[in-house]
């Protein structure tokens, strides 16, 4: 009788470009489906399906390696990709190797946005879903449990998680830095471009509190506040009204100030005790940098978040090796504790209540 | 002066209890430290914990103190010192761990930590001390209990009022990263500023009003050096009060006001025990 076989097969945006990640991801119901496909294979004791916007990585259990093999057809025949193609970008780890890659998979070191928290939550969410389906047993259980576990350690233990890197998260947690609680502050994003919606999605993300956007063309305004559910106001207001927001995200085209060092100073008579946070996100700048001296008054630019995100990111990378580190030592511990229990599962029922023997 | 050693509480006299207080504040402010050079977010729990014990402690040394002179032990400069950390202390334990404000444990155990252990460190601060200072009045008792326990909401808005500056500072340079990270928001920590001004506002005010009560029916008891002294520290603590309400002093310059003003209204200790201790009786001086 041969050992059991723990095995992650997929793929990833280490391995495969974009066009073949879309061409690989899997919706919800697709996901479902093909966890129905699997659950028939023969010798599959366990498995999970993790898809998320950069991977799809099926972890199992089988008697032997023809199981996994089995997965890969399969997979390959609901996505119409032919084997041979997918092989050139697939993942495929067995034994310590895969357990440790799901380790730092959960703990956000093979994410493309390093040490994000995200993934935590997806890789949750694919082993409820296994679970609740019955697709897991106790390799399985123990293996995620574990990774979850050595998640948080990491989380907790190094900064890998420290800092946000991307600039719209940035100005979030500088909002936060300033303001605490999100929930009762006011944000004005003047002008309606992409990168001004990107930020006011990550302040409604976080909890922020009333949203109002302000574009030249009042229906660019109008429709942008009617999608992020926020409130529209006309443009010539902006300077007028400053006093009434605590945070003021400015991203238009105008070639000239947008709001002046009068208007601030004016805003800030009617608001002494309150921080007004200006993030100017546009070039040429929004805002005259001189609003900067006002007391009370906080001014970030393009240059001051990205080069905090930069600053983050470095900061992040710099931690790598820790995190790597500690994962290895908990896969270790993890892969002694649950080998031997991979000797038996080769006389196991598989995921569909077969039980299968392998000579 | 014979002070009792009681055989309860391990035979330790108040010194001993108070020196293991300070300790205990010392832990706190090397775990705090150790925590942040790390990187690592502080654990509230144990920070707390370890001031909780050395509260303690410390409750139990004044208590002894307290008990052997009978009355509030504010007799000398080492006593003024431990029972204004003391204030700081119970006041951090009610307020700072309901409003949870992230690093002010760090920061308390650290003044504690500071200002318990100078003043065991200076023998001459305990080496006398005037009996019966308040005259077997309860009043007046009252009185310098409420002045210092005010001088200890003080001590704990210098520190709300730091980190304010330590924020400020790292949002107005491009830092918000590392240390800095930890800290409450400017907004937060400008609320608990001006809370712990009214309520120390409050407290000075009631303790002057306490004391100028006993004083208009006894004028030549009054010490003119800690009269002024202490009407010059009120005032200028309800003066910054009144800006601040009134949307004048704010921000930095608030922040800035809490901190000196605080080093200030210690200072002011130093001449007003002096000067008690200059005056004729009632209360006479006892060395330890």
């Amino acid at each position: 009788m041969s050992a059991g076989h723990f095995f992650v097969l997929g793929a990833s945006h280490h391995t495969a470009p974009l066009a073949v990640r879309e061409r690989l991801s899997l919706d919800d119901g697709a996901t479902a489906a093909l966890r129905g496909e699997l659950a028939g294979i023969a010798g599959l004791h366990e498995f999970t399906v993790l898809s998320t916007c950069n991977r799809v990585e099926f972890y199992g259990v089988a008697a032997a390696p023809a199981a996994a093999a089995e997965v890969q057809a399969r997979f390959c025949t609901r996505q119409r990709f032919v084997p041979a193609e997918f092989e050139q970008f697939r993942l495929s780890l067995s034994g310590f190797d895969a357990v440790r890659h799901l380790l730092e998979v959960t703990a956000g070191l093979d994410s493309q946005m390093l040490g994000e928290t995200e993934i935590f939550g997806q890789v949750k969410e694919a082993y409820g879903a296994a679970q609740a389906h019955g697709h897991t047993g106790p390799v399985l259980n123990r293996v995620f449990q574990k990774a979850f576990q050595a998640a948080k350690q990491v989380r907790t233990d190094t900064a890998i998680s420290v800092g946000q890197v991307s600039v719209a998260n940035v100005a979030v947690d500088l909002a936060s830095n300033i303001f605490g609680d999100l929930a009762p502050t006011r944000i004005l994003l003047v002008g309606a471009g992409e990168i001004g919606e990107k930020t006011a999605r990550a302040f409604q993300s976080r909890g922020a509190g009333t949203l109002s956007v302000a574009s030249r063309r009042l229906e660019s305004a109008m429709q942008l506040a009617n999608d992020l559910g926020a409130f529209a106001l006309p443009f010539w207001l902006v300077p007028v009204k400053l006093d009434e927001f605590d945070i003021v995200v400015c991203a238009t085209a105008a070639p000239e100030t947008v709001v002046s060092l009068a208007a601030a100073q004016a805003a800030m008579r009617k608001r002494p005790t309150r921080p007004l946070f200006f993030i100017d996100l546009a070039l040429p700048r929004d805002v005259d940098a001189a609003t900067a001296k006002l007391q009370n008054v906080f001014l970030y630019n393009l240059d001051d978040l990205a080069k905090i995100a930069e600053e983050n990111r470095a900061a992040r990378a710099a931690e790598i090796g820790k995190c790597r580190a500690l994962l290895a030592t908990r896969a270790d511990a993890l892969w002694r504790h649950i080998e031997p229990r991979l000797e038996a599962t080769s006389a196991k029922p598989d995921a569909s209540g077969h039980r299968t023997e392998i000579a | 002066m014979p002070y009792v050693r009681p055989s309860m509480f391990a035979g330790l006299t108040d010194r001993s209890w108070l020196w293991l207080a300070a300790e205990c504040y010392a832990v706190g402010l090397l775990l705090g430290t150790w925590s942040l050079l790390r990187g690592n977010r502080q654990s509230g729990i144990w920070i707390n914990l370890v001031i909780a014990t050395g509260y303690l402690f410390q409750v139990i040394g004044l208590w002894l103190r307290g008990r052997a002179v009978g009355g509030c032990p504010l007799g000398n400069t080492f006593e003024i010192f431990q029972f204004t950390a003391w204030s700081a202390i119970t006041l951090y334990l009610i307020v700072g761990v309901t409003f949870r404000l992230s690093l002010l444990g760090f920061f308390t155990s650290c003044l504690a930590a500071v200002v318990t252990l100078v003043s065991l460190s200076i023998p001459g601060w305990d080496a006398a001390r005037r009996e019966h200072i308040f005259g077997g009045n309860p009043w007046i008792e009252l009185h310098a209990a409420l002045a210092l326990f005010s001088y200890g909401v003080f001590a704990l808005l210098a520190l709300t009022s730091f980190m304010f500056l330590l924020r400020h500072y790292s949002l107005r340079h491009k830092h918000p990263g590392g240390s800095f990270a930890f800290l409450p928001s400017i907004l937060d920590l400008d609320h608990m500023s001006r809370r712990l001004l009214v309520i120390g506002v409050t407290l000075l005010t009631a303790s002057l009003a306490v004391g100028a009560a006993y004083w208009v029916r006894d004028i030549p008891s009054v010490n003119v050096t800690k009269l002024l002294l202490t009407v010059a520290v009120w005032l200028a603590y309800a003066v910054t009060l009144g800006l601040r309400l009134c949307g004048i002093l704010i921000a930095r310059r608030f922040a800035w006001t809490g901190v000196v003003l605080f080093g200030v209204a210690l200072l002011s200790l130093w001449p007003v025990d002096a000067s008690r201790h200059a005056l004729p009786p009632p209360a006479h001086v006892v060395p330890r």
